[in-house]
């Protein structure tokens, strides 16, 4: 965390080289490493299947953002919820989702997380408590409040992450929700994936007030900047905002500046950004940082490394195989799922 | 004569009129730096500048209310939607304020503004990014819908809707911006609310309208292979819609099929056959029969698209079903 827009700058943690004592464990440098090699080759792979039109539909790779998928996910129990946008292939990864269920549902095929009907953009993982990939920019705002609601409702005190991106912040539903999650002290989480691009617009081509955290402000709501290229960072700003949800202190803004290194879509010129600019944050990669955590504190052999390595590869070409060999969903899924009433009168004709 | 995309015939409606008049200008997401999500507006920022070409953020309830505001104080608003499911956001704003203001207003306040943008499916987009609104708009008094098909009708229709005093939803579609087609050389416009007989038959009657129409066409061609001779009606607006010219039609062929890409209940098919068995009782040898999107929402995979979406297929059985022919 860099700073609280409200009150007090918050003391950063500085690390100078890694090999000093650590304050997150072995264990969560090789699970970050882990998986966020996971979620980037998955992406990597769906781009090129895409290009090779594998499959349709619209693709947002979320690559460079990935830490904070990761530092989320080792912040919060496994019964907390999570909710995102349409760039939403990370967080089921993050979360545990066989990926060969996300390669599939990229497909179309009756086997992905969606039964193929959703793609893309609408990933979905009930058994990981992942309420979606949703494709209305800002949509999931107000929906993931209402998810926090519920759990408040039957009185548990789980936690629900909603990430949206630094667009979607410009979006009316933010302001209303952001009143009554303050109001009614929603255990919410707001994460704001701010990479400083809507498609090819800058946050400073659409606000005069650059800082995003300053949107909870009139809402008194307490809100941080946070660095998203650092999992530490990340880890930090969740694990914090999630111990004030669960006590009853309501909801917190985290403004989460990350960085996208592919273009928006995958039909996107990227005219509005630099080469110099993608370079730069290319080289605070958290992958390649985690990486090199592991290896000056020893943490594993470069046996132990490349095995993570192949596991990693192993499993996108086993999702592969898996999708390539899953059928398409039958013909009379078009009616299926959309009622739970049974025997629903469609009109059906030629 | 001469050739462009339909992006460009919709391009120089907007310029023609921007030069004519300086209360017109264009809003909406990435039309001005970016050019247009889809190119429509390529060019238009180094010409008019920004104080015409304006880029918006996304805030679709905010950017649309402001230019029904600015409508209504001597302003005459092109809204550019990315594409029409997102501008149900906005719905508000058009259907609760532009649709309304005149008659609220006593006459004194209208909102001469244009909304426009991708309508319908473009591929594998999914259940959120892929609605066809024709009978959605249509169905609300205030406004004027208009659903082009091809590029000189979207220049000629654009350029009367931003003359017009009235709010236009004016529906395009993703999957037509690259369709190229001949348009006059010099300045014409194409009054809203006519329809356009595009192909002259005698047996059945295809009513259709926006880019649906195209597969209307292929099965026509199809059909013609075995002797049957399609009527296709392009309506070119649903909000008037041109009852005379569908009447006329159904008086020399009896029979009539509507093609749209919406959904069936309460749709622009619906209505067509509701006005025909009142007004054409007595000319039909056939029930009307239509095809539609299925009445479900898009789905992704893309063997349950086919399945779902109107195509030659079934556009060419129901012809036959009017005809009592297999
Ligand atoms: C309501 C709505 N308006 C517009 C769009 C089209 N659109 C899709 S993504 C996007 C940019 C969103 O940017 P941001 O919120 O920063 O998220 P990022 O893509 O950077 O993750 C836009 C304009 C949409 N899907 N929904
Ligand atoms: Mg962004």
């Amino acid at each position: 965390m860099a700073a609280k827009s409200s009150g007090k700058p918050k003391k950063t943690t500085k690390k100078e080289s890694s090999s000093k004592k650590q304050k997150f464990s072995k264990e969560t440098y090789i699970k970050w490493y882990k998986d966020m090699l996971l979620m980037r080759k998955f992406e990597e792979k769906a781009g090129q299947l895409y290009i090779q039109q594998k499959f349709g539909g619209f693709c947002h790779l979320y690559i460079g953002q990935e830490a904070v998928v990761a530092g989320t996910v080792s912040a919060t129990k496994p019964t907390d919820f999570h909710m995102t946008a349409y760039r939403d292939h990370a967080h089921p990864i993050g979360l545990g989702t066989d990926v060969r269920k996300l390669m599939a549902e990229l497909y179309g095929r009756e086997t992905g997380v969606s039964k193929g009907k959703g793609g893309s953009m609408h990933f979905f993982d009930k058994e990981k408590n992942f309420l979606g990939g949703h494709g209305i920019v800002g949509a999931q705002i107000p929906m993931g409040a209402g998810v926090a609601f519920a759990e408040k409702y039957k009185g548990t005190d789980n936690v629900t992450m909603v990430s949206f991106g630094d667009g979607a912040a410009r979006q009316g539903a933010l302001h209303e929700t952001f009143n009554m999650a303050m109001l009614w002290k929603l255990p919410v989480i707001f994460i704001v994936e701010n990479n400083n691009y809507a498609m090819g617009t800058s946050v400073e081509r659409t606000t005069n007030v650059m800082d995003l955290s300053k949107l909870g402000s009139s809402y008194e709501m307490p809100s941080f900047v946070v660095n998203g290229m650092s999992p530490e960072e990340v880890h930090e700003a969740v694990a914090m905002a999630a111990e004030r949800a669960r006590k009853g202190e309501g909801p917190t803004l985290l403004d989460i500046k990350t960085y996208r290194y592919k273009g928006h879509s995958m039909s996107d010129p990227q005219k509005y950004r630099t080469k110099d600019e993608v370079k730069e944050y290319q080289s605070k990669d958290p992958i390649e940082h985690c990486l090199k955590v592991i290896k000056d504190n020893s943490y594993l052999t470069e046996e132990e490394i490349k095995e993570i390595q192949d596991w990693v590869a192993n499993e996108i070409k086993e999702a592969i195989e898996f999708a390539e060999n899953s059928d398409y969903p039958s013909k009379d899924e078009l009616y299926k799922d959309v009622y739970k009433t049974e025997d629903y009168p469609f009109i059906i004709e030629y | 004569m001469k050739t462009v995309q339909f992006r460009e015939a919709l391009r120089e409606a907007m310029s023609e009129e921007m030069r004519r008049d300086e209360n017109v200008f264009l809003m909406g997401e990435e039309v001005a730096e970016y050019n247009g999500a889809y190119k429509v507006s390529q060019g238009m920022l180094d010409e008019f500048g920004d104080k015409r070409v304006i880029d918006t953020p996304i805030a679709e309830l905010g950017f649309t209310g402001i230019a029904v505001g600015a409508s209504m104080n001597g302003l005459r608003p092109i809204v550019e939607f990315m594409t029409w499911n997102f501008a149900i956001l906005a719905a508000d704003q058009i259907i609760n304020s532009a649709a309304k203001m005149l008659q609220m207003s006593g006459g004194q306040y209208h909102c001469p503004i244009v909304f426009r943008g991708g309508n319908g499916q473009a591929g594998q987009l999914a259940a959120t990014h892929s609605q066809a609104f024709e009978s959605f708009y249509a169905h609300v008094p205030g406004l004027k819908v208009v659903t082009p098909s091809n590029p000189a009708d979207a220049k000629g229709l654009l350029k009367s809707a931003i003359r017009d005093e009235d709010p236009i939803v004016f529906l395009e579609s993703e999957k037509m911006y690259g369709d190229k087609g001949e348009i006059p050389e010099g300045e014409y416009l194409i009054p809203i609310g006519l329809a356009d007989v595009k192909r002259k038959g005698k047996d059945v009657t295809i009513v259709s309208f926006g880019k649906i129409i195209k597969e209307a066409h292929k099965a026509a061609d199809e059909l013609k292979k075995e002797g049957i001779e399609c009527e296709v009606i392009d309506l070119r607006t649903v909000r008037p819609i041109d009852y005379g010219t569908v009447v006329e039609s159904i008086k020399k062929t009896n029979r009539c099929v509507v093609v749209e890409e919406s959904w069936p209940l309460a749709s622009i098919s619906s209505e067509i056959a509701y006005h025909l068995q009142r007004y054409a009782f007595d000319y039909l040898d056939a029930p009307v029969m239509r095809v539609t999107q299925s009445d479900t929402p898009f789905p992704f995979s893309p063997t349950l698209m086919e399945e779902g979406l109107p195509n030659v297929n079934r556009i060419i059985k129901a012809v036959k079903a009017t005809m009592y022919k297999n």
